[in-house]
């Protein structure tokens, strides 16, 4: 904390000589313009002393245990835990244990259980994201640019934000008095009479699965969308539609491509929290299918470690190739 | 009142259609819960579905008791008391990080990566990474401990956000007046700097406590002996589904919103008073 008592007796004459540049438009003495820039240089708090504990704080609880997860995928599981050493056996298991094997090949024909795991998660996340992109963009859309007092853009976008300030196990819950046999849904349809009894693929079914991801993920795409959508200043659409430019054409040539930064990041929020996904598949779809996720908690609780930080790297890695493919659409860098 | 040109008839069923799709989306959105909410007054003999047997608040009161299995109350204490301190940390730490990326420093791009990868990774990636090291080192997790380290690492990417884009519009010249009149740094802070982002670091506050309050994930194997509540529900899904658990879920649901109507309230006071 040196700045204060440098400059505490350094201002006033700071001040003087200012007042005399005004009036009478003297030169600063150059001492004193040399000390005001090693001032300036100083201002604020040391850098050091405030990242230092939130730099620490990531270090221990976020770098460690990504580089622990590295380093367990290749000790040796020793049934009851892990111990140091090197193995690739964990990576041979991932990639072809209980696949198909071909003794005229002498090749796996069948990826394994786990890459197939992988692929489901992959291939649902991908799936779900493109859905919660179709329902949430018209709303953002709506929320944007069509509704004009900002009064009710507030309190709607509110509306459909606050379900991500609750909790999403019982947001995941709450699926189940409403798509069961004897739930909401199916009360109303057979009240309407639209089927005369209760119909049971609504829950612990893929379609029920579907539903929830969509609706527990939805919220975290339309906020991006919404803000991108509301930067673009509303005289270039006039200046279009005084053009003569159609809202097709208005849409595709300047509201689409100015909402995509918007779009990648909600694409990359949701395609990454969904690739963690684990707890929905047990809650809305009975755990009749099964995630990464639920693999790496599973391997986890027989006390596999090393495997399931070879099944959590390679989790990490279909996100990374998925996010990259979301860039190479979009390429946030030149939109921003 | 104007006339209706085909244009304005045109654009009027245009704003009409989104407002339906807008409509049916709450209703998506909100459905489950009310359908929660209506089953928690489920009549006493009555299951998890409908239609109702009797009304009443049976399972309400069901929650007040103590329970055979979990530990609903102390569960619910703990996430409250572990809730609160992410929320400090979180305004804390978030306040003191935007401080620091007013002014170009080394590594910042490195550490400004570290703290969004908090947003990006799996919560059960960094449970497994930490509690399988934990486990190697001898050090048993507890939900103070490493439970608390993995949701400051969830929450911090909100909290820093919030603050960067209140320092983004923030006139430094105020401060720089206040330093020309010879105040020292924590005077500058204390008397200039606080108050005017004192909206931000209660905003930063509140999303650290409300993201904490509901998280599973990132505590799935790292609370240790002692569960917080949204493990606590999860182990109770393994049990028969009783209504009492929509009420604790109506319960929840409330109280949640209850904080965000408070951090609007408190958010438009003090931005009131801060211009």
């Amino acid at each position: 904390m040196s700045t204060a008592e440098d400059i505490a007796p350094e201002a006033p004459a700071q001040g003087a000589s200012h007042h005399q540049g005004l009036v009478g438009r003297q030169p600063i003495a150059p001492d004193v313009i040399a000390k005001a820039k090693a001032a300036k240089r100083e201002e604020g708090f040391p850098v050091l002393w405030l990242i230092a504990p939130a730099t620490l704080w990531l270090l221990v609880f976020l770098v460690l245990p990504l580089v622990g997860i590295v380093v367990f995928s290749f000790w040796e599981a020793t049934g009851h835990g892990m111990a140091p050493g090197f193995t690739l056996d964990h990576y041979r298991e991932f990639f072809s244990a209980e696949g198909f094997f071909d003794p005229e090949s002498r090749r796996y024909l069948t990826p394994t259980i786990f890459i197939r795991t992988l692929w489901t998660t992959f291939s649902y996340t991908a799936m779900v994201m493109l859905i919660c992109l179709a329902v949430g963009y018209p709303i953002a859309y709506f929320l944007a640019l069509q509704v004009q007092q900002f009064k009710w853009q507030l309190a709607l976008f509110l509306l459909a934000m606050v379900p991500f300030w609750t909790s999403y196990l019982i947001r995941a819950v709450a699926w189940l008095p409403m798509l069961g046999r004897r739930g909401l849904l199916n009360t109303f349809l057979v009240e309407i009479g639209i089927v005369d009894k209760p119909v049971g693929f609504l829950l612990y079914s893929e379609f029920g699965y579907m539903m929830a991801l969509v609706q527990l993920y939805v919220v975290l795409g339309i906020g991006p969308i919404f803000f991108s959508l509301a930067k673009i200043d509303k005289s270039i659409l006039e200046a279009a539609r005084d053009m003569g430019a159609t809202p097709f054409q208005i849409f595709r040539e300047i509201i689409g491509p100015l909402s995509l930064p918007g779009v990648a990041i909600g694409m990359i929020f949701i395609f990454v929290m969904l690739m963690g996904e684990f707890a929905t598949a047990v809650v809305v779809y009975g755990g009749k299918t099964s995630t990464t996720g639920t693999v790496i908690l599973n391997y986890y609780a027989i006390a596999n470690y090393p495997f399931a930080a070879v099944n959590a790297l390679m989790l990490m890695l279909a996100m990374m190739i998925g996010v990259v493919i979301i860039l190479r659409i979009v390429d946030i860098r030149k939109e921003l | 009142m104007a006339r209706w040109t085909p244009e304005r008839r045109r654009k009027a069923g245009i704003k009409a259609g989104f407002s339906v799709y807008y409509a049916l989306f709450i209703l998506f959105i909100y459905g489950p819960m009310i359908a929660m909410f209506l089953l928690s007054f489920q009549g006493k003999r009555g299951g998890t579905g409908f239609p109702m047997r009797g009304f009443g608040i049976y399972w309400w009161e069901k929650l007040l008791e103590p329970s055979t299995v979990g530990d609903l109350q102390g569960a619910l204490g703990r996430s409250l008391i572990l809730a609160l301190i992410v929320m400090v940390i979180t305004a804390l730490f978030s306040t003191m990080l935007a401080m620091a990326f007013r002014k170009k420093f080394i590594g910042s791009g490195a550490l400004f990566y570290t703290v969004m990868a908090g947003l990006m990774v799996p919560g059960i990636l960094l449970s497994l990474g930490l509690a399988s090291l934990m486990r190697q080192l001898g050090i048993s997790p507890n939900w103070w401990s490493s439970g608390l380290g993995v949701h400051v690492v969830w929450t911090l990417p909100f909290g820093f956000l919030v603050m960067m884009a209140v320092f983004n519009r923030f006139d430094s010249r105020l401060e720089e007046a206040a330093r020309d009149m010879g105040a020292d740094e924590w005077t500058v802070f204390k008397e200039i700097t606080f108050p005017l982002i004192l909206p931000g670091i209660v905003a930063a506050g509140l999303f650290g406590f409300t993201l904490s309050y509901d998280e599973f994930a990132r505590t799935s194997l790292l609370a240790g002996e002692y569960n917080t509540l949204p493990l606590d529900i999860n182990s109770s899904l393994t049990q028969r589904i009783r209504p009492n658990l929509f009420a604790l879920g109506t319960a929840s649901t409330i109280f949640s919103l209850f904080l965000i109507g408070l951090f609007l309230v408190i958010y438009t006071v003090l931005y009131r008073r801060s211009r």
